[in-house]
């Protein structure tokens, strides 16, 4: 299983889609080592800078609603993973791409706004990170001096889809 | 309690239920391309297991960049062949027989109402244009869908979306479909099938209702479905004459997919489309459209018209219409990619592609390319595009450009005067 947690990069909007993400022209790479340097590269939002050290630090995204619309490119949750970004927190996903991140045994957390918001309340605090256990459906945020800890609702498909690795593994011995 | 057609599909298809809510469905057709198929026969070749489920329920295509522009497009183009080639898969169309994907497998008469399927691409949901459940999915499902054939899925619900009145003149399916995505926002229809109902289907072509069930995906939705009905098995006909007596017992066997009268939608909406004006978008979000009389006159530097969108013949034809006997502005660089070999032909033998040329269009080979900023039209920094296609994200048709979504009639206005423009003129 892999581990979630660590350092946050924040993305203050919703509606971030995976052309943002990835874009298009670097889908012609084979591997997935490959799309790293190309992280979010297209994506707009003031104080974001995707070649910044919060982007590089980052263990764990926190968004808003619909993260992940657009394209099925699972290069998405690839150029992620391949820079140590495992998990995502949203108020919402596009159901491609939620279902592309548990298919790759990461997580994609969704968490009611008031939630959200608590977790963007941290933005601010240099050292705030978030530990994620999501055998138990809970989740820590740490930073400033504060700590709050949320609990959180995955279907029990996707939480065995993470505890397995991933739906490949998972299919192969099923079906 | 009567069912959806997504139900009735679920059940039929219902392979197992792993646990409450999640079910994994057989899949009817799993149809590949070469830009998200490679990673996954990549990784089935390193998990010793490359073997398809099927050859004759696989189809693939290079389309996204053909021909191969440069190495690596090159080697994407060869693993999907040389894996096309190893598993004896029949229909794989390259370079002379390819076209974009959505709408060179509908025209191949692949897919057939109640049928299940998947592709690792956003605008599967076409296909449910032919009362099927088709569904974008990302290289691990599509993975685990040539292997094994199968592919879960939370059962969708469905919202009904009644589309009444008479479209009026100038005024087409494409206009329609930004309209509702516009009422009902870019996630709207997240984990739902998207049912088109009403008048204005039923009078439909299939290339219409596919142009409406493709964009599902830009409110979210699993799948577009539209009621398989004589138009469907018009539509079908060349490819099932040999099964069926005759079309009225296609249609009566066809129709077992129709929801039935008394089944339950999550939501039903509805829409009078008869005071419907062109419908263009404006922002970076396929949900910001605005009527045309409210952004005529906003200059753009290139015309797009193509894409599984709007890169059919009925799409041609329409903009042939208006721009017959006219040139483009000269600001302006007009582009045509006919989404397949077949409608190229077709469109030659109607003369469709003389009037494009004499306009001043340049007229491409079927390829995704522009639609996605990957080749054969890409926009530079501060570059506008009146586009027929589907996505107006930022940068989608090349880093810092931007994208106007329109009916190929509001496009081909557009192009004559080098801005957008209002088609019901011309008509």
């Amino acid at each position: 299983m892999k581990q979630f947690g660590g350092p946050v990069l924040y993305l203050d909007r919703a509606d971030i889609n995976t052309d943002e993400i990835i874009p298009a022209k670097y889908l012609t790479e084979i591997t997935k080592e490959d799309l790293k340097p190309y992280i979010l590269e297209d994506l707009k939002l003031p104080g974001f800078d995707p070649k910044g050290e919060k982007t590089r630090s980052a263990r764990v995204i926190v968004s808003r609603a619909n993260f992940g619309c657009g394209s099925s490119r699972e290069h998405a949750p690839w150029v992620f993973e391949v820079n140590g970004i495992t998990a995502v927190i949203a108020e919402s996903f596009a159901r491609i791409f939620r279902q592309n991140m548990f298919n790759c045994g990461m997580a994609a957390i969704e968490l009611p706004k008031e939630k959200i918001d608590l977790l963007f309340s941290f933005d601010n605090c240099p050292d705030t990170a978030i530990g994620i256990d999501v055998e138990k459906q809970t989740l820590t945020i740490s930073g400033g001096g504060r700590k709050e800890i949320i609990t959180f609702d995955v279907s029990p498909f996707d939480k065995a889809l993470v505890l397995a690795g991933g739906w490949v593994d998972y299919a192969d011995q099923k079906y | 309690m009567g069912k959806t057609t997504a139900e009735k599909i679920f059940a039929s298809h219902l392979v197992d239920e792993p646990f409450s809510g999640t079910k994994v469905l057989r899949l009817d057709v799993v149809m590949c391309h070469e830009i998200t198929t490679p990673i996954a026969i990549a990784d089935l070749m390193a998990r010793g297991k490359d073997r398809v489920f099927d050859p004759t329920k696989i189809k693939a295509v290079i389309d996204h960049v053909t021909p191969s522009k440069d190495s690596k497009t090159a080697t994407q183009a060869k693993m999907l062949r040389d894996w096309a080639r190893r598993h004896a898969i029949q229909d794989f169309f390259d370079v002379g027989h390819n076209g974009v994907c959505h709408a060179l497998f509908p025209e191949k008469g692949y897919i057939r109402p109640g049928y299940t399927v998947i592709m690792g691409d956003s605008h599967t949901c076409t296909h449910g244009a032919f009362g099927a459940f088709a569904a974008g999915v990302g290289t691990t499902d599509l993975e685990v869908g040539i292997l094994k054939g199968v592919c879960a899925f939370r059962e969708p619900k469905s919202i009904r979306i009644n589309l009444n009145g008479t479209l009026p003149k100038g005024v087409y399916a494409k206009d329609v479909i930004l309209y509702v995505i516009g009422q009902l926002g870019v996630n709207g229809a997240t984990d739902r099938v998207m049912e088109f109902r009403g008048p204005v289907v039923d009078a439909m072509t299939m290339e219409s209702r596919m142009t409406l069930c493709n964009m599902a995906i830009e409110a979210g939705g699993t799948s577009g479905i539209c009621m398989p009905d004589m138009v469907t098995v018009e539509y079908l006909w060349p490819f099932i004459e040999n099964e069926y007596p005759s079309k009225e017992a296609a249609l009566a066997e066809f129709s077992i997919w129709r929801s039935d009268d008394d089944a339950v939608y999550e939501r039903v909406l509805d829409f009078d489309v008869s005071a419907l004006e062109p419908i263009v978008t404006f922002g970076y979000k396929p949900d910001q459209v605005k009527p045309i009389s409210e952004i005529a006159g906003s200059p753009v530097d290139q015309v797009y018209l193509g894409s599984c969108t709007n890169g059919r013949l009925e799409d041609l034809r329409i903009a042939a219409r208006i721009l017959k006997g006219k040139k483009i502005a000269p600001s302006v660089r007009g582009i045509l990619s006919p989404a397949t070999p077949k409608i190229y032909k077709d469109a030659m033998a109607e003369g469709l592609i003389d009037i494009f040329m004499e306009a001043g269009f340049c007229v491409t080979n079927p390829t995704c390319g522009a639609c996605l900023g990957m080749s054969n039209g890409v926009l530079a920094e501060g570059e506008v595009c009146a586009s027929t296609t589907n996505r107006n994200f930022m940068g989608r048709m090349g880093k810092g450009g931007m994208v106007h979504l329109m009916s190929p009639a509001t496009s081909a206005a557009t192009a004559i005067e080098g801005a957008i423009a209002d088609p019901r003129k011309y008509l």
